[in-house]
């Protein structure tokens, strides 16, 4: 029995045979061949074999993410059959006589370092998909089998690239344990969107687990013991059991409006971040969608998202939400969130820096884009539009300006086309502070609560050692909320929430005493927040 | 000997995907088909060569054929740089 603590960032209990997914070795061993005929027979069988599995992965990436974000897997299979990858290989094997795994492994390295040393950042980032070919060939000829995963399982992993991500069975997972990664990393957004037990930062040593052993996760204290003894087994299925119960009684929950006793409507909206989180959404019946992030459509890819795909998507969204509201929060790039052809400076302070409304202010064609796209999909839903990182009045009139613009060509054009309902994110001191004038020019506010309180406190969330100094219930942030939504219904408009602090069940009560007329969370949250509207107390 | 130049009009140049696509429009020609940018030339049939030429935008490229199908290769090869780069 060993027992290891690292950072909660989903809570829940889960118990369940340990899969470990890791890099191969990256020491390669040199061994003379005397065969090279057949070694190098050896390497086109693997070759072979990398190229299917890429055609797999293309396949099921343009299911789960679109044919763009897809498109990263057929450039791979085409580095696979490089000529001069390929010579270099069978020449290395031949000259050499030495094995295919050596070969693939030199070859690779010096492709890669090629890369690497140009002087572009975006090749610069392409020598990590010479490794990645390169190590996938590499797997295939040590018979390293892809993780089985034939039974659900406790994925254990130093961190989960996004390549992983899409590998994995989404029903397979009983929870994620990663020795590495943030709270805003792809494993967390995963396990929060999917409802289960998720740890980051567990000092585990990967090399001394195997796949097979019995893990047991508490999502609630960060918590992980290996093979575990029988009593500890029991408590916790006595644990797993009680949560079942809890999950069964939310679920009576479905259908019910989330109206307080007093008669006081809240909307309980979602937050997602790509067109197959509406699963999830659907499922925990979310009255809505208060914060669809865009960024899904230009993340992953080589270039920017033409108007027609963008369209394509918006409107499927639209239409699988049928008449529900759909709050969809235009590009919000920039800081922690990049994409190598959008050609970012390196900035000293990047979450002051050039991001989010900025961008398409200063580059107004990428947001023009996204303009004509959003008011062709809205003839086909209930779509609200929302724009981030507001700090200013100037900023709204430029939007009004920008927006007018496109409504006019669209019109001139004779393609259908909808003006939906428009608010911004308030989620800089500065947007607060001035609400009362900005409340006159949009439909509603959005409250950012992550980087409203970043920005308020002057506390980077992503640097541990300020743990200590971090109160999410800081009354600085609590009286900005409050100032938002006063200005807000004095001009007839409503106001939300759509931070993490949304669903902080501890302050639920208290945000209905404010006012708010929305909550927008984590698809996994919509009941139990439900539930404390349900039950609220004045 | 068939040639023709070409400015680079696609913000970030001559990136992977377009690369991919590039090598697989050479291949359909028997005709030995090189591209040739600020002194460096590749073969357009070798899609890393492609990528490592760093090929950005504005960059003026030389796209030459030789071989049975070089005119069609050339003709074949101009529309893929105007509808793709």
């Amino acid at each position: 029995m060993q027992e290891f603590q690292g950072k909660s960032v989903y809570k829940g209990t889960a118990m369940g045979k340990v899969v470990v997914l890791k890099e191969p070795d990256s020491v390669i061993k040199r061994v003379r061949i005397n065969d090279v005929q057949a070694e190098i027979e050896r390497y086109e069988r693997a070759s072979k074999e990398a190229a299917r599995q890429l055609g797999v992965l293309y396949e099921k990436a343009c299911r789960e993410v679109g044919e763009a974000g897809a498109a990263i897997f057929e450039v791979h299979q085409m580095m696979l059959e490089d000529e001069d990858y390929v010579d270099a290989i069978r020449n290395t094997i031949e000259t050499e006589s030495v094995n295919a795994e050596y070969a693939v492994a030199v070859t690779g390295d010096n492709f890669s370092e090629t890369f690497a040393s140009m002087d572009d950042d975006y090749m610069k980032a392409r020598s990590a998909d010479v490794k990645d070919i390169s190590n996938r060939i590499i797997r295939i000829l040590e018979g390293t089998k892809d993780a089985d995963l034939s039974e659900a399982a406790v994925i254990m992993a130093d961190d989960l690239s996004p390549s992983q991500t899409v590998q994995i069975d989404k029903d397979k997972i009983l929870a994620i344990v990663t020795v590495h990664g943030s709270t805003n990393s792809h494993t967390a957004i995963l396990a929060r969107t999917m409802n289960i037990p998720a740890l980051i930062g567990v000092p585990l040593d990967l090399g001394k687990i195997s796949s097979g052993m019995t893990a047991i996760v508490d999502g609630s204290t960060g918590h992980v013991i290996l093979e575990p003894t029988e009593e500890q087994c029991r408590e916790a299925e006595q644990k797993i059991v009680w949560e079942r119960r809890q999950a069964s009684r939310l679920q009576e929950l479905k259908g019910r409006p989330s109206i307080t006793p007093d008669g006081r409507k809240v909307n309980v909206y979602a937050n997602i971040g790509s067109v197959a989180d509406i699963g999830y959404v659907l499922e925990n019946d979310a009255e809505g969608i208060g914060l669809f992030r865009s960024e899904f459509l230009y993340l992953g890819r080589e270039d920017f998202p033409a108007e027609e795909e963008q369209f394509q998507a918006y409107r499927q969204v639209l239409q699988m939400m049928a008449d529900k509201k759909v709050i969809i929060r235009t590009l919000d790039i920039g800081a922690d969130k990049k994409a190598d052809y959008f050609h970012f400076q390196k900035e000293e302070n990047p979450a002051m820096g050039y991001r989010a409304i900025r961008i398409c202010l200063k580059q107004p064609e990428i947001f023009k884009t996204q303009l004509r796209a959003l008011l062709r999909a809205a003839v086909y839903g209930n779509l609200s539009i929302m724009y981030p990182m507001i700090i200013s009045v100037e900023e709204v009139q430029k939007i009004t300006v920008i927006m007018e613009e496109v409504r006019q060509e669209l019109e001139q054009a004779g393609i259908p086309f909808a003006v939906p309902e428009q608010g911004i994110m308030i989620e800089t001191p500065a947007a607060v502070m001035i609400s009362d004038e900005l409340a006159q020019l949009v439909d509603f506010f959005s409250i950012g609560t992550n980087d409203l309180t970043q920005y308020t406190l002057a506390i980077d969330r992503q640097n541990e050692k300020l743990d200590d100094f971090y109160n999410p219930h800081h009354k600085a942030v609590l009286r900005m909320i409050e100032m938002a939504v006063d200005n807000a219904h004095k001009y007839g408009k409503w106001a939300g929430i759509c931070g993490e602090l949304g669903a902080d069940l501890a302050l639920t009560e208290e945000f209905i005493r404010m006012g708010l007329d929305e909550l927008s969370v984590s698809p996994s949250m919509v009941l139990q927040v439900r539930e404390k509207i349900i039950t609220f107390a004045k | 000997m068939t040639k023709f130049e070409y400015e680079i009009k696609d913000e970030i140049g001559i990136h992977a995907r377009p690369a991919g696509l590039l090598v697989k429009e050479a291949k359909k020609y028997e005709s030995q088909i090189t591209v040739s940018a600020h002194g460096k030339t590749a073969a357009a049939k070798k899609l890393m060569a492609i990528m490592s030429m760093g090929v950005k935008c504005k960059d003026t490229v030389t796209v030459e054929a030789q071989g049975p199908d070089e005119e069609a290769a050339i003709a074949g090869l101009k529309a893929f740089f105007e509808a793709n780069l």
